[in-house]
């Protein structure tokens, strides 16, 4: 009876007890020492291993935060709230930086631009890429093959009509399709600016004109349009300068190839509230489009079909008087 | 000569993991890359060596003087378990370089049923602890072998035209069939020496 159970229970317990006196010497005498801070840090990190930081995982990029050689705002997937959870922890202050987003520069869906052959190879643009450019009549524009696509570890990037389209409310700046997009035309900016130039085409006109209905043909109408000095055309092909950039969507208002995008639904209007105004003409000397009427000390008045919803008298107004919606 | 016959058998005829269909977890897991299949092989061979050791000295100096082989699964999993933490623990202190490259996959392969098997067949095929040491070698080259060609494998599979249906695993699945029948061409070589 012992030998059959008491003696397999005994040696087993004893190995077993063994291994944990072991272990439990070895944690100790090998202990390996870790700063407290890496721990934290790796707590509140994502945890997705996404390597969009530039390290090998979440791990690799808590300790290059506590070393200092990252910054705390290493973790594009975070973003700024991240940030500052970690700033809290090493105990500096976080720059807050805007969210920011990628986004196709790119519209020339399957309507619009032309087939150049048809291609039957891999389904994958760094493929499609070589031979000739891809497919596309378009040497600059989204092969649409959607390589992008099974790179995002976020489901945040979809191919609709043969061009990728970022989803910015998914997307975490984590710069991985930028890294694998053989035609370059995936960038980062800054979620709040609304207005972007859908195409790279460094073409001339014409040329632009016959491979895409919707190209850049670099007319510089948008350039005029802009009061606020903030898109010019270089190599061909229209760039907003997003430091200057407002949103008033004027660009994309002149713009006669549509190439510049704008959603005119969430172009917002000035509104004075008249108990707030002072008549001050602050507001009405910063309108760039000659929207805002009033006299010195009197209430002053946006004019509706004039304004753009640049913001600018909204910010510039001192008695907080001006409201957008 | 008997050295050689062991390590040429675990590695192709007796293959574990397309042969024996042992370890299919970490080989359909952890293959999607080699440089991550390459990462586990190299774990794999290194526990293996490891266990295949003292799983023998366990058995021969405690379970067979005791008269209790038939608790001998039991006990191999806790020594390999305790062991591969010890190994682990020694590792970090140690070598943080060697810790680096054997990263997650150290932990991972504790309860892995191929070291388990190794160890295992060792005492069935009564093997003394040189043969041991090779086979154990032996057995975790020949899962090397196995999970860095698939590796190279999938990789291609990632950018081949495929149907819908077969996306994603069962596409794997077919190709690790594909590559255990290939290696059946190998069974019956030494037939008579084995």
């Amino acid at each position: 009876m012992f030998n059959s159970i008491g003696l397999p229970v005994i040696v087993l317990g004893g190995m077993a007890i063994f291994f944990g006196i072991v272990l439990t010497y070895a944690s100790k005498k090998f202990a390996v020492e870790v700063d407290p801070r890496i721990t934290d840090i790796r707590d509140i990190l994502p945890g997705a291993n996404c390597g969009g930081c530039g390290y090998a995982g979440c791990d690799a990029l808590a300790e290059a935060i506590v070393r200092g050689d990252a910054p705390i705002s290493g973790c594009p997937v975070g973003g700024a709230e991240l940030a500052e959870k970690i700033a809290k922890l090493m105990g500096v202050e976080a720059d807050s930086a805007e969210r920011q987003v990628a986004r196709v520069i790119c519209c020339g869906d399957s309507e619009n631009a032309m087939e150049k052959y048809e291609y039957y190879g891999i389904k994958d643009c760094k493929a499609a890429e070589m031979l000739a450019g891809g497919s596309k009549s378009c040497r600059y524009g989204c092969t649409g093959f959607g390589t992008c696509v099974r790179e995002c570890p976020f489901d945040a990037i979809h191919i609709v009509n043969g061009v990728a389209v970022v989803d910015e409310e998914k997307c975490t700046a984590c710069k991985k399709c930028i890294a694998v997009c053989p035609k370059g035309i995936i960038e980062l900016v800054p979620i709040s600016k609304k207005v972007r130039v859908l195409c790279r085409n460094q073409d001339k006109g014409k040329a632009t004109m016959q491979a895409c209905k919707v190209g850049c043909i670099a007319c510089q109408k948008c350039v005029k349009a802009c009061r606020f000095d903030a898109i010019k055309v270089e190599n061909n092909v229209a760039k907003i300068d997003y430091s200057k950039c407002v949103n008033c969507m004027m660009c994309a208002e002149v713009c006669p190839t549509k190439t510049i995008y704008a959603n005119f639904a969430e172009r917002k209007k000035a509104f004075i509230n008249d108990d707030k105004c002072i008549g001050c003409t602050i507001c009405s000397k910063n309108c760039n489009f000659g929207a805002i009427e009033g006299e010195l000390k009197g209430k002053h008045k946006v004019l509706e079909d004039k304004c753009v919803g640049c913001a600018q008298c909204f910010e510039k107004c001192p008695k907080d008087a001006i409201e957008m919606r | 000569m008997k050295l050689g016959l062991i390590i040429v058998s675990a590695i192709f005829i007796n293959n574990f993991v397309l042969s024996q269909f042992l370890g299919i977890c970490p080989f359909l897991g952890v293959s999607k890359k080699i440089d991550t299949a390459v990462g586990m092989s190299v774990a794999v061979t290194f526990v293996m060596g490891l266990a295949s050791v003292i799983c023998w000295a366990v058995q021969i100096f405690i379970l067979d003087p005791m008269n209790i082989g038939y608790m001998q699964t039991i006990a191999f999993i806790l020594v390999i378990a305790g062991l591969v933490q010890f190994v682990e623990m020694v590792i970090k202190k140690t070598s943080p370089t060697l810790y680096q490259a054997l990263g997650i996959y150290l932990p991972l392969i504790t309860t892995n049923c191929a070291v388990l098997g190794v160890a295992i067949l060792n005492i069935d095929k009564s093997y003394n602890l040189i043969e041991s040491l090779i086979n154990g070698v032996g057995a975790g080259l020949g899962f090397s072998l196995a999970i860095i060609l698939f590796a190279g494998v999938r990789e291609r599979l990632e950018l081949a035209p495929i149907p819908k249906a077969l996306e994603g695993f069962p596409i794997a699945m077919i190709a690790a069939s594909l590559f255990s029948i290939a290696f059946l061409g190998f069974s019956g070589l030494f037939s008579g020496l084995l």
